[in-house]
């Protein structure tokens, strides 16, 4: 499985991508998304919704099970990803491109400092 | 956690790559590639499962014809030789303790197969109920037999490549020996998938090379993932979800495969009763309308009050549909009638399907 060394991530296995001092595009990851087997349904909030860190901003659906997105960081959403309402397949064909979720406007960029890492997040794997 | 139990293909999975879940006190493949890519082959070619946790016993002697008829909820002291029979086993009150397919190997000899989660349950059934004469014999053969479902429409032609010829007699809900690889392994055109296939009892030690050799011949390895959605498109129940021993035959809607009118049948007083009765609920098939999946134990609303829950629900990947199963007073189980479903924090709208959802173009 692959972890790009450009993104941050979660232990809840999230990704974020910097885009600019105060956008991220967030989905999740690979691992996630194996582990979720066959995605069938991204529940995403609206483009103006406010999200916190550690705050669930939306709801996975495989066949195999549900769970809850957790965002990384403070802040409100800029976009969703609408293509994930049709193919949400896209997450396990690509988590890190075209299976993005959310595309957030950082309240406070200071947070991105706590999270982890590629190498990081992949010794994390490790431990579990 | 007790030690959980593995069918003598479990070696087999762990090397292939599939990924492993218990089931019903079972260590069992859930997946091997994607579930999608799993239906699909099943759909279009042809996939294969270990069900070898599935149940197998043998019952035999002068009076197996009439024992068995009393505990099946069909007559198959006149079920002619190497054919099959779907059915329910119930309490005396009527509730169904497992469905089952009964197939007559013999004159004097039948097999039964159970659950893999009630593979106790049926033999401590079975053994309860059997006469104490020495007229009736029964073997669990499932340690000493293990059992590969071979499903999909190419099913027949990659078995054909390693089974011998008695293969193409075998019509479906028949069941005959066919020759593998110098074997004789009994070969049932049964399946849980519908489509055409076959449920093959190798020995537990040849079992694993019979398997290789479907692989070789192309068959998909497949698990329990991507079964329980076939099975649920073709609308077969799951017992533990779709019926226990507080639901009736008749309430399960499996009206046709009971016959309560014979003396010696255990419940059919009960049964009789029901029937006559009727009842005030009923399983019904549903599709969401809105956007949202179903899941067992969902609550089933008309809008305001619980009116029921659903018992089987996922998305139909054949389909491309939303589809579950549940029960609902009968009142509400006409093709057509609105529910809705509690999904989470929200009120999903349903409706209710005729069954199956899906069956096979007629080949």
């Amino acid at each position: 499985m692959n972890y790009p060394d450009d993104l941050k991530y979660t232990k809840e296995h999230e990704w974020l991508r910097i885009e600019s001092e105060t956008t991220v595009v967030v989905g999740i990851t690979e691992y996630a998304a194996d582990e979720l087997g066959d995605v069938v349904f991204v529940e995403l909030p609206d483009v103006g919704a406010a999200v916190s860190a550690m705050g669930v901003f939306g709801e996975i659906e495989s066949v195999k099970a549900v769970s809850e997105l957790y965002s990384p960081v403070d802040g409100t959403v800029v976009e969703r990803n609408e293509e994930l309402d049709d193919t949400p397949e896209l997450v396990n064909d690509l988590a890190y491109g075209d299976g993005w979720m959310i595309k957030i406007e950082l309240s406070d960029p200071s947070q991105l400092d706590g999270l982890m890492s590629a190498a990081d997040y992949q010794q994390f794997l490790a431990t579990l | 956690m007790s030690q959980l139990l593995t069918t003598p293909l479990h070696r087999t999975h762990v090397s292939m790559g599939a990924r492993m879940v218990p089931f019903s006190g079972w260590d069992m493949p859930v997946q091997y590639a994607t579930i999608l890519e799993e239906v699909d082959a099943v759909r279009e070619k042809v996939g294969i499962f270990d069900v070898s946790h599935m149940g197998r016993l043998f019952v035999s002697g002068p009076g197996a014809g009439a024992f068995v008829s009393r505990v099946f909820s069909s007559d198959v002291s006149n079920l002619r030789r190497g054919r099959a029979k779907y059915g329910v086993t119930c309490n005396e009150e009527g509730g169904i303790i497992d469905d089952n397919i009964v197939y007559r190997l013999g004159e004097e000899r039948y097999l039964y197969v159970p659950n893999a989660g009630n593979r106790e349950a049926v033999s401590e059934w079975l053994h309860r109920w059997a006469p104490t004469d020495g007229s009736v014999e029964i073997e669990d053969a499932a340690d000493r037999l293990a059992m590969i479902a071979i499903q999909g429409p190419s099913a027949k032609l990659t078995f054909s490549k390693i089974a011998g010829p008695t293969l193409d007699k075998i019509r479906p809900f028949r069941i005959a020996p066919v020759d593998i690889d110098g074997e004789s392994v009994l070969t049932a055109r049964t399946g849980y998938t519908g489509e055409d296939g076959y449920e093959i009892m190798p020995s537990s030690e040849n079992v694993a090379a019979v398997w290789n050799a479907l692989v070789e011949a192309d068959a998909i390895p497949c698990g329990l993932a991507s079964r329980d959605l076939l099975r649920l498109e073709a609308a077969f129940l799951l017992h533990g979800n779709d019926m226990d021993t507080s639901i009736n035959p008749y309430e399960a809607g499996l009206d046709r495969f009971v016959d309560p009118d014979r003396d010696d049948y255990i419940p059919g007083e009960a049964l009789r009763r029901i029937r006559d009765e009727g009842t005030s609920r009923k399983l019904v098939g549903f599709e969401m309308v809105g956007r949202g999946i179903a899941r067992h134990g969902y609550d089933i609303t008309d809008g305001k009050e619980k009116i029921g829950e659903v018992s089987s629900g996922s998305v139909s990947f054949t389909l491309d549909k939303n589809i579950g199963l549940g029960y609902v007073p009968t009142g509400f189980s006409a093709v057509g009638t609105q529910l809705w479903i509690q999904i989470r924090r929200r009120s999903i709208e349903a409706v209710v399907r005729p069954l199956p959802f899906y069956s096979r173009r007629a080949s």
